[in-house]
């Protein structure tokens, strides 16, 4: 089975965009291990022949492509933290 | 008795005959949470102008001779995962700080349009990630009938409120029993609808193949009440389905005379609390008296559904839990010069510990070189559950087991151990991962505490689980009982 160590909740947290201190790191490793020691029970069913299942609804859910209208501009830019000028501002992304 | 007391039942019944205002009953519970919240702490915002607001509206539109709507003047509280316009919604966590929706969620709407006046808005789990509502970022809420224990949860600020009777009505969500458990650890009605029953529009999503919402109450025949105005298809929840929904008032007075009850007995044998387990055979054995069927069933994988659960709903939690990184709205870290670190610092700083534990645990599932492994094969033993109840459905009509193994936890005994604390879902997990719907309702008192029944039905037939659920209350007397005012 997969072992978790800080190595791999380090790399986990980078792709999840979460900074974690060196406690949080120690903490998630052992506990993440044990969470998925406990969930290795199921690596004993035989699956082959079973489909997958990624939801409970069976019916049919697509709708006509109709336009309709939204939340305007100025209602959504209110919620953000630092909007300006009709746009989300954002910290540096190129350069320096 | 007060009308903070009254079932929502009565409340609609002495509202439309004008025996008392929706005003009255409104500022009663307003009045009761005054009273008792300070110690319960059920509640994290109030709206009494919002809801007094509502109150003589309703009042006036009967006394113009308009309409009797079916909750005339019931006060609900809500979940605070559910959006009211212009409202706070925090899900209980920081990473929501300032923000209020600029909409209203269709539940809370359809809810209104029946004539509830909601009151407030409940503490949570974050995100409802939690079985004790512990994991709320501002405060834990306790259990009434003792304050040093949880009222379980996700949606434990909801159980609570109902059962201290500060309103005969609550809105929660169930993504892996977070309706169902606190319901039974506080002593109430709780019931996860079918999947897809209940539009999710203006919900917070966590995981999103299993997120139902749903009512608390003190008796079935008010779930009953509530779920005729709550379940329904909305063009704006493309996950609801639609399906007619019944007058579910009229299958909570039919008789359970021929219905089959099936008890998966293999299931139970380990791990339950021998108080539950004794207050389990008693229920029934009353509903036997009822005329109700007892037969054995199989759920030979039903053990599986906690593995199973922890990684569906962390994946799917881990992808959705993604849009909080301090751009569009709530938190953002002050003070981070580049794009990255900006995320990072905002999502440390707003998550808790155990949301961040599970947006990892859900990560490293998805992730690659896991996925086959995790993820994949805990999708495939989840048709394996599903599979389990269409069995038992060819032999019985319902599915009934305890809705927990244990009564209320200590504030603090599980914390430390998060594979405990998911532990305490074994039987309210596997009806999320099938889409079915489960019905929790008080059947007695295990150590002075409440021990709860839960009754698993067919999809979309909530009817029948009405129909037991209210005949069971009809032959016992255990969803009278109510928690000591002041407080254990």
């Amino acid at each position: 089975m997969a072992r978790v160590t800080v190595e791999t909740v380090d790399h986990v947290a980078r792709l999840a965009h979460l900074s974690l201190t060196d406690e949080e790191r120690r903490t998630f490793a052992r506990q993440l291990d044990e969470i998925l020691a406990y969930a290795e029970s199921i690596q004993s069913l035989d699956t082959a022949a079973v489909p997958p299942m990624s939801h409970a609804l069976t019916s049919e859910v697509l709708r006509e492509d109709a336009p309709a209208p939204g939340l305007d501009q100025r209602t959504v830019l209110e919620a953000a933290p630092d909007p300006a000028e009709g746009l989300f501002r954002v910290p540096r992304v190129l350069g320096g | 008795m007060s009308l903070a007391g009254l079932t929502a039942a009565e409340v609609a019944r002495r509202v439309t005959s004008r025996e008392v205002s929706a005003e009255e009953v409104a500022r009663a519970c307003l009045d009761r949470i005054a009273e008792r919240d300070r110690v319960l702490d059920a509640f994290l915002t109030l709206m009494p102008e919002r809801a007094l607001e509502s109150a003589r509206r309703i009042d006036r539109d009967l006394a113009a001779g308009g309409p009797a709507p079916p909750l005339a003047g019931v006060p609900v509280a809500v979940k605070d995962v559910l959006d009211v316009e212009g409202v706070p919604t925090t899900c209980g966590s920081r990473i929501l700080e300032g923000y209020r929706p600029p909409f209203t969620s269709t539940a809370i709407v359809k809810l209104e349009q029946a004539g509830a006046v909601v009151v407030g808005k409940t503490n949570m789990d974050e995100f409802a990630m939690g079985s004790s509502t512990e994991n709320s970022a501002f405060k834990p809420t306790r259990n009434p009938w003792d304050r040093q224990r949880v009222p379980g949860g996700s949606s434990g600020g909801s159980a609570a409120a109902v059962a201290a009777g500060m309103t005969p009505v609550a809105l929660g969500t169930d993504t892996g029993g977070s309706i169902r458990q606190p319901a039974a650890l506080c002593g109430v009605v709780g019931l996860k609808p079918t999947y897809g029953r209940v539009s999710r529009y203006g919900l917070v999503a966590f995981a999103s193949s299993l997120d139902q919402i749903g009512p608390f109450t003190r008796t079935v025949e008010d779930a009953a009440l509530v779920s005729s105005v709550l379940c329904g298809w909305d063009p704006r929840d493309a996950t609801s389905a639609n399906v007619p929904v019944p007058d579910f008032t009229r299958d909570a007075e039919s008789s359970v005379a021929g219905v089959r009850v099936g008890v998966p007995w293999a299931f139970l044998e380990k791990g339950v609390d021998p108080g539950v387990m004794s207050r389990f055979r008693e229920a029934m054995e009353a509903l036997a008296g009822a005329g109700a069927i007892v037969v054995d069933v199989a759920l030979p994988h039903a053990h599986h559904a906690i593995a199973t659960y922890y990684i569906v709903a962390t994946a799917e939690a881990s992808s959705n839990l993604a849009r909080y990184d301090g751009v569009r709205y709530g938190l953002r870290a002050p003070g981070t010069s580049d794009l990255r670190g900006m995320y990072g610092q905002t999502r440390d700083h707003g998550f808790g510990a155990e949301v961040k534990r599970r947006i990892i645990l859900g990560t490293f599932v998805l992730s690659s070189g896991y996925y086959d492994a995790y993820y994949l094969r805990a999708q495939k033993v989840r048709t394996l559950i599903r599979r389990d109840y269409e069995s038992a459905f060819d032999v019985c009509d319902v599915v009934a087991t305890p809705t927990t193994p244990t009564p209320a936890f200590r504030l603090g005994e599980k914390t430390a151990d998060p594979l405990e604390m998911y532990l305490a879902d074994i039987f309210t997990v596997p009806a999320n991962l099938a889409g079915v719907p489960g019905l929790s309702l008080p059947c007695g008192m295990a150590d002075g505490l409440p021990a709860a029944l839960q009754l698993v039905g067919r999809p979309f037939d909530e009817a029948t689980l009405f129909r037991v659920g209210a005949a069971f209350q009809r032959a016992t007397t255990h969803h009278q009982l109510t928690p000591p005012a002041g407080g254990a």
